[in-house]
């Protein structure tokens, strides 16, 4: 119950449901063989079937279904042995055929869930159902010059036809936190799987979201559905302000009327774009063109068998075998890249916990600081892997391993990285160590000479130790890495020391 | 049967015992549709380009020969301009295609081609293969060549006129409720609509998915058998094409039947005349012909027996809201935006779509729109489109009720002769009536036929039906051409035009 209060804005509690668009990452689009490659001139990738030309029809992409097949069983829903393509009517230019193709009553993956945290804690949300669709293309208005240079519409088919898989989530999230928690989740999943590019700008990954508020205990409110969020802040910013121009709404009186609103990224405010009054009547039925979509068992096991480790069974296997604490384990499944980041970097060190210990901490603070994924940092798994191996020899303290880190990073954007390359790492770490003179003094014969200076020169110090201060024997420690310049090992230090005051 | 009238079997032969060439052929079906143009048939007629690929024809055959067994190879044909054609305009006899080129050939087009058939044209249709007269094709009718005063049926009623008028030796149609069937019966040749999913749809510009299916329209069984070995077969591009080995037509038209002989080619043809299929109102001429040929396949040695389809009356309302319901959706892609028709002024682009669908279709397309958008809108769904489709699976499973009893099933193609232009009725449901006796097997997806049966009022040819199971084409062709064999009711032609 406490819980629950605290997540209550003004007094009203948040209820969100979110649509997904990904977009998967097939060669050729859902119904024909055009390319989906994105950033093609206009129209270039619009074959005779994305035109709907006369005569054209559909042909399934497999590829598309098995991405679909693969989502379902991630998420442990059920894959539908028989689902049914749908038209959704509506006349719209970037819409050649005057329908869209997708599922309507009878979906491919039908239920499901997904587990995420937020704010470090566990939360389950069911999944309502994922059906397979075609995008749409695009209609350029802005800055788009007629044939005669007049100002005009255009059309470009190129992502018509791409196929896309809304996800549908139930309403069960209760912040804008947790609305982008489940996002962040889902799109990491969708990467993970190799079902979805996940590149948001360019539009793979988009969500639509059902806002609406109640009193705690009450049943659902109206709720309005903001379109097309494209990124995460977006996604963000937009239910902040739909919560508060709801509550606005409702506290002055009004009622909150059903709607469809967009968001603008540059006012940071919703706007209603059409009310239930106007909305379409699709005239949904079966496409006569499609056969019924039918997976058969051996298909879905076949997927299943192809399926890539998932993230909570990758988890398990860190503890298992790298002896992983639960909540390192977890942090290097975020994403598969961390993942794949991880397990090379303890591949080339043979060292789970430093590696975690490194990519959770150097490596997370950089990467926030430049704000790029880990797929884009300039050292390397086997760099850091190289790296560590250095610390672990003996061969740099971790103090001076920090300061070979940041010389690597700022200098690995500039130059060509020795990845896939282990000794070659490894050289140019010793390289790096050597330059800057970091290397730690294991020649304990010059060590001891430099104990016996600090120790005649600190009689004080010596005293205090020998009459039980163990400050003094720190201070004695200090004295040596300092008369090293830091090159000493500490343990080493701190052992040879003992022997001398006895 | 008088020279000009060469079918697709005689023109094969002849080409193959080289006593004509494709050139002198086609050269002379040119000569006679050009000689004919009156009567409608036409709605794009090239004779160069017919001549050029009837003179690669014969080069083909000269330096290749052909396999065994007749061949298209030469062959003049034509296609209903319902199927796109790269080398010829496309417009589904409608005003919203005209000046349409398509960029490629609907595969049974390109199929009949690679056979070596050669197309001379586009054949005249109703628009968008909608009709029942050929009276709403929105270029102008076509004239049925028995009586040029009536009606040749529809919609591929081009199609029909072409071949009773001696102007092809074959053509193509196309049959949704009986658009390949009731042409045939009213011209006197024979046409057969196959099972559903045995004609590729790709590149036949779709009126309603469900139950459109593309079929041969010739002179004889025998020829609609050479046609449809070459347009059958599953094609990739068509989800709904059936997946099934390539079938020779005309071998299953020849193979004997077990316990045949030489008298009675027929014997143990069990052939179910569902009682629906002769109500009181049936036309006098009709049921006389029709009982006429059905006395002949007795003669033949098949057995009479009766059955029943007892949704037959029904299948008017399930096909007249089925089919509108695709097309509302199939024509929506008509819209003045990357094709078609597009209207000089227009405001917005709400004002763009309304005058070029208004402007390009015609009344009975806009009609069936209407009906077909209304039946699908919201709370309209499960009382009209979902009710017709469970009555649907009712009609197949009637059918199947019937073929544990019968191998074929016979009875009039329509209740009517053909009857004259302009005096189809003004009424639009009673037009829809008369397509009672071709529906069921539509909406069965079943292969159904006309075979010429005789003569009715004022000498205008009677069709009988035959419907077949699944993919039973074989039988009924090897029905009709035993029919054929023993009555020359296929090879009459018009006096007028011999």
């Amino acid at each position: 119950m406490s819980a629950a209060k605290q997540l209550l804005v003004r007094g009203w509690e948040v209820v969100i449901g979110l649509e997904t668009h990904a977009q998967l990452s097939t060669v050729s689009k859902i119904f024909s063989g055009a390319s989906t490659a994105f950033g093609a001139a206009p129209n270039t990738q619009a074959c005779a079937v994305d035109l709907a030309l006369p005569g054209t029809l559909p042909v399934m992409n497999r590829a598309a279904v098995e991405r679909a097949i693969r989502f379902g069983l991630a998420i442990g829903a059920t894959v539908a042995p028989v689902s049914i393509f749908a038209r959704k009517n509506y006349f719209y230019p970037d819409l050649p055929k005057g329908y869209q193709i997708s599922q309507y009553e009878i979906p491919v993956v039908q239920g499901g869930h997904l587990d995420f945290l937020v704010g470090g804690v566990s939360k389950r949300v069911q999944l309502t159902r994922a059906h397979l669709e075609e995008d749409a293309g695009k209609s350029l208005h802005d800055d788009f010059a007629g044939p005669q240079g007049e100002k005009s519409s255009g059309i470009d088919l190129n992502r018509a036809g791409t196929p896309l898989l809304e996800i549908v989530s139930e309403p069960e999230m209760r912040s804008s936190e947790e609305a982008v928690a489940y996002a962040r989740a889902l799109h990491g999943l969708v990467v993970w799987l190799g079902i979805c590019d996940g590149n948001m700008q360019e539009g793979s990954f988009r969500c639509d979201a059902n806002v609406s508020i109640r009193r705690p205990g009450r049943p659902f409110g109206t709720r309005r559905e903001i379109k097309n969020l494209n990124s995460f802040r977006f996604l963000q910013q937009a239910v902040d302000y739909e919560v508060n121009w709801q509550i606005d709404q409702i506290e002055d009186g009004f009622q909150i009327q059903q709607a469809t609103v967009l968001f603008n990224p540059d006012t940071g405010e919703t706007r209603a774009m059409r009310t239930k009054e106007d909305a379409h009547d699709y005239r949904y039925f079966p496409d006569p063109d499609l056969p019924p979509l039918v997976i058969a068992p051996a298909w879905v096991e076949r997927v299943r068998s192809e399926m890539p480790e998932l993230p909570a069974a990758m988890a398990a296997r860190f503890v298992r075998d790298d002896g992983l604490p639960e909540y390192d384990a977890q942090m290097m499944t975020q994403s598969l890249a961390t993942a794949r980041y991880y397990e090379a970097a303890r591949h080339a060190c043979g060292q789970a916990k430093l590696a975690a210990n490194w990519v959770m901490g150097e490596i997370s603070k950089r990467l926030n600081a430049a704000g790029i994924e880990i797929e884009a940092a300039p050292v390397g798994p086997v760099l850091l892997g190289a790296l560590i191996r250095r610390v672990q020899d003996g061969t740099v303290s971790n103090n001076s391993a920090r300061q070979v880190f940041e010389d690597l990073w700022s200098a690995g954007s500039a130059q060509a990285s020795p990845e896939g390359d282990g000794a070659l790492a490894l050289a140019a770490v010793d390289a790096l160590i050597e330059a800057k003179g970091l290397k730690q003094m294991n020649d304990s014969g010059a060590l001891e000479a430099i104990i016996d200076e600090v120790v005649a020169a600190n009689e004080k110090s010596v005293a205090e130790y020998r009459s039980g201060k163990d400050k003094a024997f720190n201070a004695l420690v200090g004295q040596v890495m300092k008369a090293s310049k830091g090159k000493a090992n500490p343990a080493q230090a701190g052992e040879l020391l003992k022997q001398k005051l006895g | 049967m008088s020279g000009s009238f060469i079918g697709v079997a005689q023109a094969a032969r002849l080409l193959e015992q080289r006593q004509a060439s494709s050139v002198e052929l086609t050269a002379e079906f040119v000569r006679r549709a050009q000689a004919n143009t009156k009567l409608g048939a036409f709605l794009h007629l090239d004779a160069d380009l017919a001549l050029s690929h009837a003179q690669a024809a014969d080069s083909r055959r000269s330096a290749a020969g052909t396999g065994p067994g007749p061949s298209l190879l030469g062959v003049p044909i034509a296609h209903k301009d319902i199927f796109v054609t790269e080398d010829a305009p496309t417009t589904a006899g409608s005003k919203m295609l005209q000046g349409y080129r398509s960029p490629f050939d609907a595969t049974v087009v390109a199929r009949l081609k690679s056979a070596g058939a050669v197309s001379l044209g586009k054949l005249n249709c109703d628009e968008f293969a909608m009709g029942s007269a050929n009276e709403n094709s929105a270029y102008f009718p076509a004239h049925n060549p028995w009586d040029v005063s009536r009606v040749p049926g529809g919609s591929s009623g081009g199609s029909a006129v072409a071949v009773a008028a001696g102007l092809v030796s074959g053509c193509t149609g196309t049959d949704t409720g009986g658009s390949i069937r009731q042409p045939a019966s009213f011209t006197g040749i024979t046409g057969i609509k196959p099972t559903y999913g045995v004609c590729s749809r790709y590149g036949m510009i779709a009126f309603a998915s469900s139950l459109d299916q593309a079929g041969p329209m010739a002179r004889s069984a025998e020829d609609c058998a050479l046609m449809l070995s070459a347009m059958a077969g599953f094609d990739e591009r068509d989800s709904t094409s059936a997946q099934r080995p390539a079938v020779d037509y005309h071998a299953q038209m020849l193979a004997l039947r077990e316990g045949a002989t030489a008298a009675q080619p027929l014997r143990g043809l069990r052939v179910g005349l569902p009682r629906e299929f002769f109500p009181a109102a049936l036309a006098a001429d009709v049921n006389r012909a029709v009982h006429s040929a059905l006395a002949e396949l007795e003669r033949l040695g098949a057995a009479l027996v009766e059955v029943s389809l007892p949704r037959t009356e029904l299948s008017i309302p399930v096909y007249y809201i089925i089919a509108p319901a695709e097309a509302s959706s199939n024509l929506s892609r008509f819209d003045g935006v990357k094709f078609g028709h597009r209207a000089k002024q227009y405001g917005d682009l709400l004002d763009m779509y309304k005058k070029a669908r208004a402007e390009g279709f015609g009344a009975e397309v806009q009609r069936r729109i209407m009906i077909g958008a209304y039946v699908l809108s919201h709370g309209y769904y499960d009382a009209y489109y979902l009710q017709a489709q469970k009555l649907r699976r009712m009609i197949a499973d009637d059918f199947q009720q019937c073929f544990s009893r019968c191998d074929v099933i016979a009875g009039p193609v329509a209740p009517t002769v053909a009857w004259c232009l302009d005096q189809g009725s003004e009424d639009p449901v009673q037009a829809y009536l008369a397509d009672i006796f071709t529906l069921p097997a539509s909406l069965a997806g079943l292969p159904g036929m006309s075979v010429p049966a005789g003569f009715g009022e004022g000498g205008m040819p009677v069709g009988l039906q035959l419907i077949g199971n699944y993919f039973a084409e074989g039988t009924l062709l090897h029905t009709a051409h035993a029919l054929q064999q023993a009555t020359d009711f296929h090879a009459q032609t018009p006096e007028s035009l011999q």
